[in-house]
């Protein structure tokens, strides 16, 4: 075991964990734990933009991006931090044109601006040029300006260091966050960092689902952390689902596609978002788009041999602004499916994106231990994190913009927490909890093999908690994923060794998804209701009299076998009262 | 070195899943070392079945996932955005993912044998994952951030599309390690910096915004510098992002020639 000290310790290196360390590093001695390094970080695969009202191309304001933030997460935003995000957006943009960022520019040299799902003039009126991007790789150069800062300031990685736990220490004034236990890959050690605060920046969980957007490593290790120490997750059912995955695969293509013109068409060749979208059509939010998309397949209308996707026309685009403004989707389609985005329509299909709900926090990322009060010590940022600026959908490039406000906003609280204060004493045995986790793993105890549940898991995610659920394909998928859970206890793991012991890492990870796809689906089966990116088909209205309210999920009992408890938590309203949706 | 068709490990995780219509067989000749119990590497090979549209990526998975827990190496994104999974397939640098099995197959029939081995001049910890610490320290060294002078601008700093277009190839760049490690010069000598960290150089000594030009070209005037490059293009052939690697260094080596 080694120990370490630290002011603060940010977990996970993508773009919330990077900003957060540029923010905390020159406040107070911090340290990067991250299980990646950190360029290979999902943030890079970000494609289409960060939205923000700079107006550099047309007449825009933060207010209507609120708006359109509020009403795009189907009113189950809090709005004060829908609010701060829109307003810190103008700066957030223009800090990482002064990082490095190499944004596209307008004739002018300015800042360009492109169209992007749900993001409109005026509360609605029309589609608006907000998103700030670079080419389709946005997120790719989020990614690397953000490292090359870290590098600039010198900040301290240890990289492929994967956290399995938080030290919490009781005090007078309850729990309190004082460190965090990390397994070194290349070494197989344990390492325990002492830290007055900590923040969690580990993104998502997408592996919960087979068809996905998300890297092989997003297995949703930060919140399952906080969910095993007893502290609350947020709206777990809110998942979203990209409209354009590549068909069979889900590799994101960006919805800067239809940003800059591309149109989806069915079977028969028909524009169909106008019949569910007709103002903004193409560029509906992701929920609506998703929707329309599923509806068109079950309907009869798909495309392909099998009916079983609709097609991403860019062809009237041209040669030009694909390589030029989509090269990286350009690329993909031509690599993986064979299609030539110039001259064929793309077949696509939603794919599992994003989630919306994780740990639930304040405007200052501090992560709360129930509806009032914070754990002291304890941060959050990104997608890990809930604060909640998506709702029940998330608009397309706000999460970009997540990453970038509430990152910075967090390792700036973090830091200023843990400047002149002293360290608290870490909890006796602080690395039990996870030696005995490795130990059990490690042992012969079973025959069960982490490919086989993982795989069953996907396949019952897939089927049966993907764009359109019941209370039917609900239960059923519950009771695929407890019966997973007793699985779980039975799993051998072939390596046993200390160097780079990956197959252990891929054990360790597949506990995390089981446990957050209970989760999603107990959430989804108790909302009785269909908001954003949560659709009922037996319950297909919103029912703000009973449902207008935030999920909290606690975990009771111990090890993979514990209950979930769910509570609720009201929704922050400031200005805007709900509505019916349309676009 | 010997090579092993480990049919008898087969099934040690248990019955294999189903084989996918339209699969064929394929034999993965993978070079393993684990320096836990290796004195040297040695060659293994896996029978695999593998659909034309399957990744290399997926062959290893399924190797790791149903056949051999311990088999290692690095990846995330599978869709060539990360540069996690950098190796040597069929002798050339080629990200894991971003390789499709139809791409190599044998024609008329004749089976098919994929070799994979760890990206060449990094040391290796275990089978396909490669230390890459001296990689990254190459690319720290040139100062790979953006460098300015005097009082920032209240908004952005102005370029024009054309000053943008000028830098735009080498902003791609991923940090795979493609193109170092299947540099000639590299091989030889770990001390050169490698195509990797002079593209970095370029992508900053190129932007208009930079101040930082003249303390870049310094660094990589060195011995270690630009002047090892032998315009072999390995780099340029080996880069899964398309960057032209080779121009970006002859680009520098002028700036270099030609500089105030």
């Amino acid at each position: 075991m080694q120990f370490h000290k630290y002011d603060v310790v940010i977990v996970g290196a993508g773009g919330a964990g990077m900003r957060a360390a540029i923010e905390s590093g020159s406040r107070a001695r911090t340290a990067v734990l991250t299980k990646l390094y950190p360029t290979r970080s999902h943030t890079g695969a970000a494609q289409g933009g960060m939205c923000a009202a700079l107006a550099n191309v047309e007449e825009d304001n933060w207010e209507w991006h609120t708006f359109d933030t509020i009403k795009g997460g189907d009113y189950l935003v809090d709005q004060d931090a829908a609010e701060i995000m829109a307003k810190e957006a103008i700066d957030a943009v223009l800090d990482l044109e002064k990082m490095g960022l190499p944004f596209n520019r307008t004739p002018e040299g300015r800042i360009d601006q492109r169209r992007f799902g749900g993001h409109t003039r005026n509360h609605g009126e029309a589609a608006v040029r907000r998103a700030c991007y670079a080419a389709d790789r946005t997120g790719h150069m989020i990614l690397q300006t953000l490292y090359q800062n870290c590098v600039k300031q010198g900040i301290e990685f240890f990289n492929e260091f994967y956290v399995l736990d938080i030290c919490m220490t009781e005090t007078e004034n309850g729990p309190v966050c004082t460190g965090a236990v990390a397994y070194e890959l290349a070494t197989g050690e344990i390492h325990v960092f002492q830290a007055k605060a900590v923040v969690f920046a580990t993104g998502g969980f997408g592996k919960v689902f087979k068809t996905t957007s998300n890297a092989h490593t997003l297995t949703g290790d930060g919140m399952g952390i906080i969910f095993r120490k007893g502290l609350p997750l947020e709206d777990m059912e809110f998942y979203q689902f990209h409209p354009t995955g590549l068909a069979g695969l889900g590799i994101l293509l960006t919805e800067g596609a239809r940003g800059e013109g591309a149109i989806l068409r069915n079977a028969s060749g028909e524009r169909f978002m106008e019949r569910y979208a007709p103002t903004i059509k193409d560029l509906a939010p992701r929920d609506i788009v998703a929707r329309s998309m599923a509806l068109e397949v079950l309907e009869g209308r798909g495309a392909g041999p099998n009916k079983d996707y609709v097609l991403l026309d860019c062809t009237h685009l041209g040669a030009e602004v694909l390589e030029t403004k989509l090269p990286d989707i350009t690329e993909f389609a031509r690599t993986y499916l064979a299609v030539d985005p110039v001259t064929e329509p793309v077949p696509v299909y939603p794919t599992a994106h994003y989630a919306m709900g994780g740990i639930p926090t304040n405007i200052h990322g501090e992560a709360l231990r129930d509806n009032d009060n914070v754990v002291p010590g304890l941060y959050a940022a990104g997608e890990c994190a809930c604060v909640s600026v998506h709702g029940a959908n998330r608009l397309g490039t706000n999460s970009l913009l997540d990453i970038n406000v509430f990152g910075r906003r967090a390792g700036i609280a973090a830091a200023e927490y843990a400047v002149g204060r002293e360290h608290v004493e870490l909890p006796e045995n602080p690395t039990t909890v996870v030696e005995e986790q490795l130990a059990l793993l490690l042992s012969e105890h079973g025959k069960e093999r982490v490919a086989d549940i993982r795989t069953e898991l996907q396949a019952t995610m897939d089927a049966n908690a993907s764009v359109y659920r019941t209370e039917e394909t609900l239960k059923t998928a519950l009771h695929d994923v407890q019966a997973l859970k007793d699985r779980y206890a039975h799993i051998t793991v072939q390596d046993k060794g200390k160097r780079f012991n990956t197959d252990l890492l891929e054990a360790v990870e597949l506990g995390f998804l089981l446990e957050l796809a209970e989760c999603l689906v107990v959430g989804a089966l108790e909302r009785k209701e269909s908001r954003g990116g949560h659709a009922r088909e037996d319950y297909p209205n919103r029912d703000d009299t009973n449902y207008m309210r935030h999920s909290m999920f606690y975990k009771q009992g111990d090890g993979l076998k514990g209950d979930i408890r769910l509570d609720y938590k009201p929704v922050t309203f400031t200005r805007y009262k709900p509505m019916e949706r349309k676009y | 070195m010997t090579a092993t068709v480990s049919e008898e490990k087969a099934g040690s995780r248990g019955d294999l899943p189903p084989v996918p219509d339209g699969a064929v067989t394929v034999t993965l000749k993978i070079l393993r070392f684990n320096a836990e119990v290796d004195s040297e590497p040695r060659w293994e090979s896996f029978n695999v079945p593998a659909l034309p549209t399957d990744r290399v990526l997926n062959l290893l998975h399924y190797v790791k996932w149903y056949v051999d827990g311990t088999l290692t190496f690095r990846r995330s994104c599978a869709h060539g955005i990360c540069g996690s999974d950098a190796m040597q397939i069929n002798g050339v640098n080629r990200l894991g993912c971003k390789v499709l099995v139809k791409d190599l197959m044998s024609g008329g029939g004749k089976p098919t044998t994929i070799t994979v081995a760890p990206i060449k001049g990094l040391p290796v910890h275990k089978d396909l994952l490669v230390d890459m610490e001296p990689f990254m320290e190459a690319f720290k060294a040139v100062k790979p951030f953006l460098i300015t002078y005097g009082n920032e601008p209240t908004r952005e700093r102005i370029q024009s599309a054309h000053d943008r277009e000028r830098f735009d190839d080498t902003t791609k760049c991923i940090l795979c390690a493609c193109c170092t490690t299947s540099c000639p010069v590299f091989w030889n000598e770990g001390s050169y910096f490698g195509p990797a960290a002079i593209v970095n150089a370029h992508r900053f000594i190129f932007d208009s915004r930079d101040e930082g030009a003249e303390e870049r070209l310094d660094i990589l005037n060195d011995a270690e510098g630009v002047w090892r490059c032998r315009t072999t293009f390995n780099c340029t052939d080996a880069c899964p992002r398309g960057i032209q690697v080779t121009k970006a260094i002859q680009e520098v080596k002028r700036a270099l020639l030609f500089r105030r």
